[in-house]
């Protein structure tokens, strides 16, 4: 249960404000939620999908405003008693007050989030931020959109008291802790109302030093210009909403508060209604909608795991895993590639310790539930095993044989494959049912997207058990169906033979890279293809273009292949389309590369090489693909292709997704660009049925 | 009117395992008279005073078993120093045990193992504790570069390492106040405990009152008999604990929070201070105590130790011990006559003491069908505790097992209970009973 701001809530909390102001008696308030780890998780984002205009969605705005004003305003103090999460138009009610005391509980989590929606914080946050944080922090909260803790929130001045988490007494501690909270924000409210506390926090040194250079006019217009620099380069121009919320604080802040608040209300209705918002909020509920287990509860919890391969996967599993308190196995063949692995373990959790998100002691701890071995011992117990060895179907029959001679019959054996059909996998295995594919991307503890892949063998209760598996390390979840590269890998392999493809017809590495980044993905096709690897790039072109054919030709596989020959494996050997070096932060383009690129050279047709035509053709084979996959029901549904293109490949987040993106675009649109394509080039561009029916019928939409 | 004496605890086929006599140093505030000496000094007054007062012979000791807690690295095991700069016989063994507060408890029931599994018939346990100076080491980077300094081989190495020489080098390392496992000072921990628990600050402060007015009323009245006269060289001769001062509860409300500011309920006037102290007990078989001409006065009976989450329960550990001990010997709360349970803050011991009143915890924390009861306060504590006495670490576990032993003497009673926490979220209670007179 959460308290998210509704107009119901407004009315209600209006009635009982009334009520106080109304009391003589009442010298000051306390504002407090009785649930459980959730102050106000932000407005109800349902009330503004339902908005049709910009002037409903800005009149949602001002209503928020004024409330918070009238608080602001108010004869007697309010102070808010921040417990669990505190986000958004939560977080813009909680600074409206004139104290906050919060808890230092692990749910306790500050933030306004609204620029990932595409939104901007509208209810007075792009007005009260900048007078309470200074400039430069206000701006890093809002346009990040960070999560910020009590402890931090206390160190940046966002709240002036917190209070430590309590342990069990004599009932639940929750509700202890929020009992706790009341008798010390009640306290502190007493002393405002007696002015024994005051609300001015003391500022330091730098603090004084920061106030008196923003007050200089030259000096803030600076730091907007050198703000919306910042932004355009990271977001290439493709987010309003940043922009917006710059524009909006520097109203307020030149231009007084009336100018300041009408600006917040017009640009957040402007904001609610641009495709990039709605993408954004699609991918939020979709990323919601993956962090649930569709498939019930597994028969039995996963409570030892066992993982094969002490590589960076394996070692990235394994780090996720222990991370949750489950034991874990990881096995390897070598005392080299263990060591590597343990060791690869260690610096991801030292890591954490060292920017204190964990103690030195939690560390430790976790890194107990790790045990390396090169043995089979002890496989007798694990509830799962995943293995993450070499992308080779006999190394991983070998390994499916071993592994299934030593574990108990309940056992799910879980292969980490990108690209290797988990059928021709599980067909030397006795007992398929317990068969399945968790796909996971690197870096493992970094990158949010899982992709279970079930056969049409695989029991229900096992794909039960890897979404459990899943979840409780953290990832977001798609479920697809068996084939060759699954979902995601099939979607890259075209795009990056694509990549090749235009790579061979003289644009170079650089220019690919900024056209695609230029698009909104967040990473360059060249620079893609050295960090995924040059030979494992090569690996999956050819095998999906043994089982695809022609549509997944283009590009010159050779290419590829002579890059190898020469060593250029990408970023792992130093050299691959670019040139790696410890020192140089900008990378050069590497001249052996350029030089194989020239052998290879191509044609360009010029009727479709234009820059955008370039950025089409990418971005048509990787949806074309992703229909295709919805064509043929190795997805279930356009939100988990959306998700698991974005999560995972990074389709660009504004567009949402594969499926929103022709939502937004037309589907008419791209099928008629393809055409052009398909006829200088050939049918690697042509459009598959579905694409085809929803260009046909432009009111058929991807997303209700 | 006594009330009858209850079945005795003695197990068949184990040895009757009796405290002959303990002593102690008075307790001083860290830093007042003690401060120039070290801790095996103490100790050794402690030791000495246990020799002097029951006059056995040096060379029927058969073992020595001392604790404490922060460690003097020149007498690492302070024992084997201290028994010999206190006379005791070159041929009597001795090791140092450390467990927090409860490291002279561990010593005590050591000696209790060894008593009656028949491998010794007479062991003196201990333990000592002197804050007055404690071990301030260099950064562990200067550390490193002594210690490569020493296997430098020529002048340029050295010169070349002495180079790399830089302020921050400087910095000591103090040592740890706070928990190691959670990073939490102890009455940070209390404090918050107390408020999980909801003690006030008024209902500390009364408890903390109370210990040092009874502790005061017991010094009066010439009850803290098992303390030994120490001589401070080139100083007086203490013969009296220094930390008793019964406050009144106006003075005490305007001391501030002292861990958690400005909300919290512990302050230094409710919370047990550093205190230079030692302790020593002779453990003895019953029958070769008797057969010695002694006159034991207690016997020491079932013990358990018992471990929580350092966090959230630091400071829990009777708790979890009493129902235990009670178990194990089969008597209940209502059998005990007298308590004595440490002391470390004012909201610590009336936490622990909510707890065992408590179902929900019972059941939630310890898994029990219901609540064991909290010992009655007529009952407790009646000669003052570490909050007013004072609170040498290592010392504290002795002077408790003593005192429960000088109680049941005193008003007649038969067992008596003894219970205490320790850092690191340990616990340990025993039972003590009186031997017949």
């Amino acid at each position: 249960h959460v308290n998210t701001l509704t107009r119901q809530l407004q009315d209600d909390m209006m009635e009982v404000l009334n009520e106080v102001w109304g009391n003589s008696a009442v010298k000051s308030a306390v504002i407090i939620s009785t649930k459980p780890g959730c102050f106000i998780a932000g407005a109800n984002i349902d009330m503004i999908k339902v908005c049709k205009s910009a002037e409903e969605v800005s009149k949602l705005s001002k209503e928020g405003q004024m409330m918070f004003e009238k608080i602001e305003k108010s004869p007697i103090p309010f102070v808010a008693a921040v417990n669990g999460t505190c986000m958004g138009g939560g977080l813009e009610f909680a600074i409206a007050c004139h104290y906050r005391v919060a808890t230092k509980s692990k749910k306790t989590v500050m933030a306004l989030p609204e620029v990932m929606l595409g939104l901007l914080p509208g209810a007075g946050g792009t007005q009260r931020m900048p007078k309470m944080l200074g400039l430069p922090t206000a701006f890093d909260v809002m346009l990040t959109g960070r999560s910020i803790r009590a402890d931090k929130a206390k160190k940046m001045g966002l709240v002036h008291h917190v209070i430590d988490p309590l342990g069990p007494g004599v009932k639940d501690p929750e509700e202890r802790l929020i009992e706790y909270l009341e008798e010390v924000a009640v306290g502190v409210a007493k002393g405002l109302a007696k002015k024994t506390v005051t609300v001015e926090k003391k500022k330091g040194l730098m603090q004084k030093v920061q106030d008196a250079v923003l007050g200089i006019p030259l000096v803030r217009n600076q730091v907007y210009k050198t703000v919306t620099q910042k932004v355009m380069k990271q977001t290439k121009g493709l987010y309003p909403a940043p922009l917006s919320i710059i524009e909006a604080v520097q109203a307020g802040v030149e231009k007084g508060p009336a100018e300041g608040y009408h600006v917040e209300a017009v640009n957040f209705g402007k904001l609610a209604m641009t495709p990039e918002s709605r993408a954004l909020i699609g991918l939020y509920q979709g990323q919601v909608a993956c962090k649930k287990n569709n498939f019930g509860k597994p028969e039995r919890e996963v409570k030892s795991l066992a993982v094969l391969g002490a590589g960076l996967m394996g070692a990235g599993i394994a780090q996720v895993t222990v991370d949750k308190g489950v034991a874990t196995i990881l096995k390897d063949t070598t005392t080299e590639g263990l060591a590597r692995g343990h060791d690869q373990v260690y610096k991801g959790l030292n890591d954490k310790a060292k920017k204190k998100s964990i103690t030195t002691f939690e560390r430790d701890m976790t890194l107990s539930f790790l045990k390396g071995q090169l043995d089979y011992s002890g496989f007798e117990k694990v509830d799962m095993v995943i293995e993450a060895v070499f992308e080779d179907l006999s190394i991983k029959h070998k390994v499916l044989k071993e592994v299934e001679a030593v574990i108990p019959p309940h056992c799910i054996f879980a292969s980490n494959t990108s690209a290797l059909p988990i059928r021709e996998i599980a067909a030397a295995s006795k007992r398929p049912e317990k068969v399945i594919g968790m796909h996971y991307f690197s870096p493992v503890d970094k990158m949010q997207l899982l992709e279970i892949i079930t056969t049409d063998k695989t029991s229900k209760d096992t794909t039960a058990s890897a979404v459990a598996v899943g979840l409780k390390q953290g990832k977001v979840i798609i479920v697809v169906g068996d084939g060759p590269g699954f979902y995601t890998t099939r979607c890259l392999a075209p795009t990056l033979v694509e990549g090749i493809r235009i790579l061979q017809e003289g644009v170079g590495p650089k220019k690919l890279d900024s056209l695609t980044t230029g698009f909104g993905f967040p990473v360059g096709v060249s620079t893609l293809i050295d960090e995924v690897g040059v030979d494992v790039a090569a690996h999956v072109a050819e095998d999906l273009g043994k089982a695809f054919g022609s549509r997944f030709g283009g590009g010159n596989v050779d290419v590829l292949k002579t890059m190898i020959q020469k060593g250029f494996k990408g970023r792992k050997s130093g050299k691959g389309c670019y040139v790696y070096s410890a020192k140089k932060k900008d990378k050069q383009v590497n001249s052996g590369t350029e030089e194989i690129l020239k052998a290879f050279k191509l044609t360009a047709p010029p009727a479709v090489s234009g820059d955008e035509d370039v950025q089409y053709r990418l971005v048509s084979r990787f949806v074309n693909e992703a229909a295709l996959c919805l064509q043929e029901g190795i997805l279930a549904d356009p939100v988990q292709g959306d998700i698991g293109a974005v999560f995972g490949l990074g389709f660009p987040p504004c567009l949402g997704g594969p499926f929103r993106f022709l939502d937004s675009f037309g589907a008419d649109k791209l099928v008629q660009k393809m055409k052009r394509y398909e006829d200088a080039y050939g049918n690697q561009f042509t459009p598959c049925q579905l694409l085809l029916d929803y260009a046909k019928d432009p009111s058929k939409k991807f997303h209700k | 009117a006594l009330k009858p004496l209850g079945k005795t605890l003695s197990k068949p086929g184990v040895r009757n395992v009796v405290l002959v006599e303990g002593v102690r140093t008075p307790f001083l505030q860290a830093g007042t008279t003690y401060a120039d000496l070290m801790a095996h000094d103490l100790a050794r007054g402690a030791l000495q005073g246990l020799l002097n007062r029951t006059a056995f012979p040096k060379e029927a000791v058969d073992y020595i078993v001392y604790g404490t807690v922060i460690q003097e690295v020149k007498t690492s095991n302070v024992a084997r120093e201290a028994a010999l700069g206190a006379g005791f016989s070159d041929k009597t063994p001795a090791h140092t045990v450390t467990m927090a507060c409860i490291s002279s408890n561990q010593a005590m029931t050591t000696a209790v193992g060894l008593v009656a599994s028949g491998q010794c018939d007479a062991v003196v346990a201990g333990g000592v504790e002197f804050m007055s100076d404690v071990p301030i080491r260099h950064s562990r980077k200067m550390r490193k570069m002594m210690l490569s300094l020493n296997r430098a081989r020529t002048l340029g190495a050295r010169l070349s390492l002495l180079g790399s020489l830089r302020l921050s080098h400087l910095v000591p390392e103090l040592p740890a106040v706070s928990e190691f496992s959670t990073a939490e000072m102890m009455g940070h921990s209390a404090d918050r405990l107390a408020a999980a628990f909801g003690i006030s600050r008024l209902d500390q402060d009364e408890f903390a009152l109370r210990s040092h007015v009874l502790a005061k009323k017991a010094q009066d009245e010439g009850l803290l008999t098992d303390i030994v006269d120490f001589k401070v060289p080139g100083k007086d001769i203490v013969s009296k604990d220094n930390g008793i001062r019964p406050s009144t509860m106006e003075q005490m409300s305007k001391l501030k929070p002292a861990f958690i500011k400005p909300h919290g309920t512990v302050t230094a006037a409710n919370s047990s201070y550093l205190t230079d102290g030692a302790s020593a007990v002779l453990i003895m078989s019953e029958e070769k105590a008797l057969a010695m001409g002694y006159k034991p006065k207690a016997y020491l009976r079932d013990f358990v130790y018992v471990s929580q989450d350092p966090k959230d329960q630091l400071l829990l550990g009777p708790t979890y011990a009493i129902p235990k001990v009670l178990e194990r010997s089969g008597l209940t709360l209502a059998d005990i006559d007298a308590f004595e349970f440490h002391e470390a803050f004012a909201g610590q011991v009336l936490a622990n003491l909510t707890a065992m009143e408590s179902d929900w915890f019972a059941q939630n924390c310890m898994g029990r069908k219901a609540k064991v009861g909290a010992p009655p306060m007529e009952k407790f504590n009646l000669w003052g505790g570490s909050l007013s006495l004072g609170h040498p670490f290592a010392a504290t576990g002795c002077r408790l097992v003593t005192m429960v032993a000088h109680r049941l003497k005193k008003e007649g009673g038969q067992y008596g209970l003894v219970a205490a926490c320790a850092a690191g979220g340990q616990g340990h209670a025993m039972l003590v009973e009186a031997c017949p007179q």
